[in-house]
């Protein structure tokens, strides 16, 4: 199985593959997107959010505050408008 | 003697009583075969279902499991599989990972008290898929090697390591305007063919593939028939910029448009 150039193989015919996917792209969806049903057997809602919070921790060595890319490193330094 | 509980992953249509050939044989969560569970007048709203382990998804363990990297993969996968099938044949709901019920009967009322709202919920996300859209900035970080200044006679050894940082710094924020250009591009290729969408927190640390920095996670909703173009016109959007890459990822079930856009303040509508 090839991995992560975005092309199936030939002979696969599902249409939503489940190899080649990155486990990250995967907990983006599966941990903030979904319906959020109050189950039987529940972790609140802001539960999951700490777990979410404590695995990013896990797999991130997560800053304070996560800056927006854009605000630290692109400054408003503007020296013309060719570009 | 293993106790069972109910585990949930997406809400579908079943029109035509076909859905359960699409989960034979498929091992959902725990290895389980996935059943369903219908509401509805004619049964045509159902809930995939598979038996779990009671004693990993009671709520101190399941916490527990969930900050283990490999228990929370191997259920991912499987409710992203179970999903996948799903998918292939009608329009999916999927629900929140790690979503138990006491039992099918729990299901069953879960499912009939909301039969209205999934239904519409449904009949909005027919024909459509999810695409996701990243954004790399891949110029060397200033913190990349410090050193190998160029041979430049005409310097001293810390005039041309301070010329060397500050071309490299000019190369990054350069590369960060661009990719402020290309995310315009795309949103404004993007915005033709979608009809929401979904912007998810940068990419970071282990499990982020690189190469670079990811500074854009969107997610758009996408009509069935727009999607090819919606793909090319992403791409092209990104053409032309160097040290800036575009990657599109998907078909995705619509995860991220599960919940109608009234209820995520975070996320804005494309118009």
């Amino acid at each position: 199985m090839k991995a992560a150039d975005g092309q199936p193989p030939a002979v696969d015919r599902d249409p939503l593959p489940d190899r080649q996917i990155a486990l990250i792209d995967l907990l983006d969806r599966l941990l903030s997107g979904g319906v959020v049903l109050t189950g039987d057997v529940v972790l609140s809602i802001a539960d999951i959010d700490l777990v979410r919070i404590s695995l990013r921790a896990l797999i991130v060595s997560i800053s304070e505050q996560m800056p927006a890319p854009w605000s630290t490193t692109a400054s408003p330094v503007r020296d013309g408008h060719d570009g | 003697m293993t106790e069972t509980i109910s585990y949930a992953y997406a809400v579908a249509r079943d029109d035509d009583g076909t859905l359960d050939r699409a989960l034979s044989g498929l091992p959902g969560v725990a290895d389980a075969s996935v059943h369903l569970v219908r509401a509805g007048h004619r049964g045509e709203l159902v809930v995939a279902v598979s038996p779990v382990p009671e004693q990993d998804f009671q709520e101190s363990a399941l916490r527990a499991h969930l900050e283990d990297l490999d228990w929370l993969e191997s259920v991912a996968r499987a409710h992203h599989r179970v999903i996948g099938a799903l998918a292939e044949r009608t329009t999916v709901l999927p629900l929140r990972l790690a979503t138990v019920y006491l039992d099918d009967e729990r299901v069953r009322q879960m499912l009939d008290a909301r039969q209205e709202a999934f239904a519409g919920r449904l009949s909005d996300l027919t024909a459509h898929t999810e695409w996701g859209v990243k954004i790399y900035v891949e110029a060397p970080a200033a913190t990349d090697r410090p050193a190998a200044p160029p041979a430049a006679p005409e310097l001293s050894p810390g005039r041309a390591y301070l010329s060397h940082r500050r071309a490299q710094r000019h190369a990054r924020e350069d590369a960060y305007r661009d990719a402020e250009e290309i995310a315009r591009r795309v949103e404004d290729a993007a915005r033709h063919h979608a009809v929401d969408r979904v912007q998810h927190r940068p990419q970071q640390g282990e499990l982020a593939r690189g190469p670079g920095e990811n500074v854009i996670n969107d997610a758009y909703l996408v009509p069935v028939g727009h999607a090819e173009r919606f793909r090319a016109d992403v791409l092209r959007a990104a053409e032309g910029l160097s040290g800036v890459r575009v990657e599109v990822t998907g078909p995705w079930a619509p995860y991220s448009f599960a919940t109608p856009p009234e209820t995520e303040p975070t996320r804005r509508a494309a118009p």
